[in-house]
């Protein structure tokens, strides 16, 4: 690993203010101290951002749940209020990566990277999520911009996040045999007024598939998505899958979240 | 250069480390604790798995300075006065190891899932040691000794 300075920070404003063009602030690392142990990234300063404790928390208000940037995946799955609120958004969080990452990565974390096969941006999506950041609030769909790109601003720091609550939901992904991440990830989540479908791994960066959306709309059941065949020309296609696989795929897993929606 | 304060097995020390030193290196080369092994270097093969007050992470994707402050547990710290920790001895037993590379990773691991589930299935122990990789053993003996070390705990 190159040599950095490491920093820690104990509020938000202390963190954005040593931010710069060669920096990087550290959640739970487990993208970015691999990548910095690969050499695929380096940085003059590494910002740890774990000692801010407004970070940290889970607030179930009205009709959104508040995470904050700073919350492990394992306490998302282990939190009952998460659970009884949105129940697939703690299993979501319980089949990220393996005990040892939840035990440390972050919802924030997870989603300043933007990794394309990455769990939490399909639940950011689908529950029509705002990004809070240290500047501002900013609806998930305007978030995520494209491959391990987000619409952060150098400095500006994500501090939580409000996912709406639905009637129903649920998040099915296929993973990797291998490395376990989303060769495809669907997330289904019916709200009064539409039926909202992520789908994670598939393409550059996450996305709302419209032909399931629009049959779920018509009828939320399973058999609505008979008759849905997805383009292929538009997806990802690699040594795991073929881009008509990930086609059939999301399909698939898009029947089997309506099944196991709740 | 950081000044970092751990309390390691129960043993309080201070040292100073580069920024950029793991928490795996510091372990191994610093503390001259070597049972934490290295096993692929891109943090996915759990062989480095210690505690770090009370949950299992990787060391070899902390940094040292990270964990200032920090209680951490390594395989060194598990036996008791020369006794084995009886998941040591259930893997012993079942002969849950061949080379034994991955062995204080899967250990370490494991003595953290039976903290929160006291008698776990087969399923859970398998979906728990998701993050150790084992190549020589294929795993059945490795959830024979944790389901064991269960029932010994």
């Amino acid at each position: 690993m190159k040599a950095f300075n490491f920093h820690e920070v104990k509020s938000v404003k202390e963190a954005t203010k040593l931010a710069s063009n060669k920096s990087t602030f550290l959640a739970g690392g487990m993208t970015l101290i691999p990548s910095m142990k690969m050499r695929l990234s380096s940085f003059s300063d590494v910002i740890d951002i774990k000692e801010i404790k407004e970070l940290y928390g889970i607030k179930v208000k009205g009709k959104s749940v508040i995470i904050g940037a700073n919350t492990k995946h394992a306490d998302v799955a282990a939190s009952k209020e998460v659970r009884k609120a949105v129940h697939s958004l703690a299993g979501l969080a319980e089949g990220i990566g393996d005990p040892q990452v939840r035990n440390c990565g972050t919802l924030g974390g997870s989603i300043s990277n933007n990794d394309p096969t990455a769990c939490y941006p399909s639940a950011c999506i689908a529950l029509d999520a705002t990004i809070h950041t240290s500047s501002r609030k900013v609806e998930a769909e305007k978030f995520f911009t494209g491959m391990f790109e987000t619409s952060l601003k150098k400095g500006e720091l994500v501090t939580a996040v409000e996912f709406q609550i639905p009637e129903k939901s649920c998040y099915i992904k296929f993973p990797n045999p291998a490395s376990r991440y989303a060769m495809v990830g669907v997330y289904i989540a019916k709200f009064k007024k539409e039926v909202r479908c992520a789908v994670t791994g598939a393409q550059s960066v996450v996305y709302r598939c419209k032909e399931i959306e629009k049959a779920l709309n018509n009828n939320f059941s399973e058999s609505a998505l008979d008759s849905v065949s997805l383009k292929s020309s538009n997806l990802n296609s690699d040594i795991h899958a073929s881009a008509e696989y990930r086609a059939s795929l999301i399909v698939s897993c898009a029947q089997k979240a309506v099944a196991g929606s709740k | 250069m950081k000044s970092i304060n751990l309390t390691i097995n129960g043993k309080k020390i201070s040292k100073e480390v580069e920024d950029y030193t793991l928490l795996s290196t510091f372990i191994r080369e610093n503390l001259n604790l070597t049972g934490t092994h290295i096993g692929c270097d891109t943090s996915q093969c759990g062989a480095c798995v210690v505690h770090v007050d009370g949950k299992s992470m990787k060391s070899c994707a902390l940094l040292a300075a990270d964990v200032n402050g920090a209680k951490v547990t390594t395989i060194e710290g598990l036996a008791e006065n020369g006794k084995l920790h009886p998941m040591q001895e259930a893997f012993k037993k079942h002969h849950g190891l061949q080379c034994g590379y991955c062995t204080p990773g899967m250990v370490m691991s494991a003595v953290d899932l039976l903290k929160n589930k006291k008698n776990p299935s087969d399923k859970e122990i398998r979906e728990w040691l998701e993050g150790n990789i084992c190549r020589c053993t294929g795993y059945q003996n490795i959830v024979a000794a944790v389901k064991d070390a269960a029932s010994k705990m």
